[in-house]
């Protein structure tokens, strides 16, 4: 269960390049329909005090945290602010760190006071009223600070559960090496995407345009980037339609790769998938923004062969999704929660630290960040001299905010194997294997409990 | 001074004896370290999953007293006895082949006819020594079909044909690695059971007349009938608790091995993917029974095969 997607999976030495940029982006630009309009909206001076008095009285709080720069960005926090002691712990990555929250919110005790929760698994720790409603404490007048694509992902039924700490819009890289050697135009629509990958194989067959193995934490932001929109979720209600017409529209064009072959039985995140991003088995992977420093920190050999490009549209239409991505989130289970929220205030939107983050890799969430200009000019050798952060902030800008998670999204990610899985091996029809997908979630979350409709 | 005098029995006396068997308790209370642990680690586990299983926590509408249900739900449930299947098949494939090569290394190095049997014996038990999640993860490398080694075996023979990720090679390949793992640990086990015989009985056999099988089949395999039973029933524990080699190869052909591709990795996506605590308890109980059943069955038949 550990293949789940993992875009926190970045090295530390990898990112540097991404640090040193940042760029402009316009978070007015998309309404954020699903639940960020919810109760924000006006600022509140005197919650803003509040927190502003917390801080100056001090105190405890426990962090878990896997990001890289967890350890430097608290040390930075309790310089400013000495009367606070952060105690940062690693309980692991993801789905891991996951298991022990959920185990401490039911035994009632021993969750931190803050905890980094990605976007996919946050509606399940919010529903479960685990989570402190920031709003209450006046964290949505930050609002404007972030593209608007992540805080809707922080949004849920009218209350903010946490705080962004960064983005991964899906991009395209590509290997220029491979491309040029085959005489292949870099893709910019699915259809182009799948005669490329049949050029390719055709012209060597032990390359691929990209190996998929079957991951949800890929498959979902696909069928997102492809107008999908298969979970919606009102309180307890939960409709899935695994078979809606993005849903439909990201299996049969995927159909077209998978089925015949040409698609490399590579998981992604496994040793042999960077061996094969470095000695040209790969000719792209379609990926989250965060990619560019660990590719450049884990791929050595991959150097000056790699751009990146927008992802390729269905009918030029440029909408793209988001590809992981973590927020920080105050438990319910702390016992001061405005300090708590004041850290994480401090965590995800003062300079001193979304710098800190930026240097150890990150791609930010922060339009402010994302519109420097020293950002936007980087052009990392790595990546031919290219201004990757260019595509990147304007990838951002294109997400569609249209898109919820399950209530029981971790569950889900777990089963994907079981069915989807299931047509990856048999390189069969992939709407058979979401069929029997959204099968097993309509029962399980029926037996949870919830009000399934399908 | 001549009469007898009855000895004197003290009221006292009469009492300490009626009360000698509170003295026993002396030696009861040394097992107090023993029997707080395993009570602790042990008993009380065992009565909580019995405990978790007759409830449903749900994560809309909380906790509820359901019965037997989860029992009738799981009886009924095809993912958890295909996972039983595989396990029982690697069973019966697996433990027999393991056992039989832990013997035969046994009675060679025992049979006094090879060079360096400190050597070999040493070898054969070495791979038990490695931690077993190191294990798997050195033959997920063999076993890669991309970049590994049976890749480079495939170039050289020019075709496609081991594929140890295959649906249909998988629990051959799992097997495989727990052969490789085990054989030298039962093979310990046989080997101490051999060196137990007391020579004179081989020199009785020489005596007699009898030379190499006669003496296997009269002398040794009997003597080691009582290891040979425990070695078997650890094993079919081994098997139906299947875990650590399919997790760990899990990330490699994530699609192959599936949530519930033995029961016990069921039982452990079930509680910590999909919080099923409860559920996930019913199934562990239900192996756990089956499990002791299967052993005590094998036990009965080692043991009437040994009083014959």
């Amino acid at each position: 269960m550990r293949t789940t997607i993992r875009p926190q999976a970045r090295r530390a030495s990898a990112a540097v390049a991404v640090g040193l940029l940042a760029a402009g982006l316009l978070s007015a630009c998309g309404g954020a329909e699903t639940g960020a309009d919810a109760g924000s909206s006006e600022p509140d001076p005197e919650a803003a005090a509040d927190l502003d008095a917390a801080l100056e009285e001090g105190g405890e709080l426990t962090y878990w945290t896997w990001t890289p720069s967890g350890e430097d960005q608290a040390a930075a926090f309790m310089e400013q602010y000495p009367n606070v002691t952060v105690e940062v712990v690693n309980a692991g990555t993801a789905t891991d760190e996951y298991t022990k929250l959920q185990n401490a919110i039911a035994a009632g005790s021993g969750a931190p006071d803050v905890a980094q929760i990605e976007y996919y698994a946050l509606q399940q720790f919010a529903i479960s009223d685990s989570l402190v409603d920031l709003n209450t404490l006046g964290l949505g007048s930050l609002e404007d600070q972030y593209t608007a694509s992540t805080w809707a992902q922080v949004s849920v039924e009218g209350g903010l559960y946490g705080l962004p700490q960064d983005s991964g819009p899906l991009v395209l890289m590509y290997n220029q090496d491979l491309f040029d050697e085959h005489g292949i135009e870099v893709p910019t629509t699915w259809d182009e995407y799948v005669a490329a990958a049949e050029t390719l194989h055709e012209a060597d067959p032990s390359t691929y345009i990209t190996n998929d193995a079957g991951d949800p934490g890929f498959v979902q932001p696909l069928i997102w980037q492809a107008g999908g929109h298969p979970y919606t979720v009102d309180g307890t209600t939960v409709s899935i339609d695994l078979q809606d017409e993005g849903s439909q529209r990201w299996a049969d064009m995927w159909n077209q790769m998978l089925e015949p072959g040409l698609l490399a039985d590579i998981p992604t995140w496994s040793d042999d998938w960077w061996k094969a991003l470095g000695n040209d088995t790969l000719a792209t992977i379609v990926t989250g923004a965060w990619m560019p420093g660990i590719l450049e920190g884990s791929v050595p050999e991959g150097a000056g062969k790699w751009r990146v490009a927008p992802i390729p549209s269905y009918d030029g239409d440029p909408t793209t999704a988001e590809n992981g991505g973590s927020s920080q989130a105050v438990i319910k289970q702390s016992e001061n929660p405005e300090l708590a929220a004041a850290f994480v205030r401090w965590l995800n939107s003062s300079e001193e630290s979304v710098d800190v983050f930026l240097e150890s890799g990150g791609f930010p969430s922060t339009t402010a960040h994302l519109n420097d200009p020293e950002f936007l000019e980087a052009a990392p050798e790595y990546f031919g001299g290219q201004k990757i952060n260019e595509v990147l902030v304007e990838a951002s800008e294109n997400v569609s905010t249209d898109w919820q998670y399950l209530p029981f999204q971790v569950y889900a990610n777990s089963v994907f194997p079981d069915t989807v899985g299931q047509a990856y091996t048999q390189k069969s029809d992939l709407n058979e294997g979401l069929v029997a997908w959204q099968d097993n979630l309509v029962s399980y979350g029926s037996s949870q409990g919830f009000t399934v409709e399908q | 001074m001549t009469t007898l005098t009855p000895p004197r029995v003290t009221p006292a006396r009469v009492t300490q004896e009626i009360r000698t068997p509170k003295r026993r308790w002396t030696g009861w209370q040394f097992t107090w370290p023993f029997a707080a642990v395993f009570v602790v680690a042990f008993i009380a586990p065992l009565l909580y999953a019995l405990w978790l299983s007759l409830f449903q926590n749900q994560l809309v509408g909380g906790n509820a007293f359901v019965g037997l249900d989860n029992y009738v739900l799981a009886f009924n449930d095809p993912a958890f006895w295909a996972g039983f299947g595989r396990v029982f098949l690697f069973l019966l494939v697996q433990v027999p082949i393991m056992l039989l090569l832990a013997l035969a290394a046994a009675l060679a190095i025992d049979s006094a006819r090879l060079y360096a049997t400190g050597f070999f014996r040493i070898v054969i038990f070495l791979p038990y020594a490695v931690p077993a999640v190191v294990a798997v993860l050195m033959w997920g490398f063999i076993y890669g079909d991309n970049f590994g080694l049976t890749a480079s075996i495939n170039d050289w023979l020019g075709s496609d044909v081991l594929a140890p990720f295959a649906p249909q090679w998988m629990l051959v390949s799992i097997g495989n690695i727990v052969t490789w793992e085990f054989v030298g640990y039962n093979m310990v086990i046989f080997y101490s059971a051999l060196k137990t015989i007391p020579t004179d009985l081989y020199e009785a056999a020489e005596i007699d007349g009898a030379r190499g099988w006669q003496v296997i089949k009269a002398i040794k395999l009997p003597a080691a009938r009582g290891a040979i039973v425990i070695a078997t029933i650890f094993s079919i524990i081994g098997s139906f608790q299947l875990f650590n080699e399919p997790n760990v190869l899990q990330p490699l052909a994530n699609n192959v091995i599936t949530s519930s591709y033995t029961p016990n990795m069921y039982a452990y996506s079930l509680s910590f993917a999909g919080q099923q605590y409860n559920y996930s308890a019913t199934v562990a109980i239900i192996m756990g029974v089956i499990t002791a059943a299967i052993a005590y069955v094998v036990q009965l038949r080692g043991s009437r095969k040994e009083d014959r």
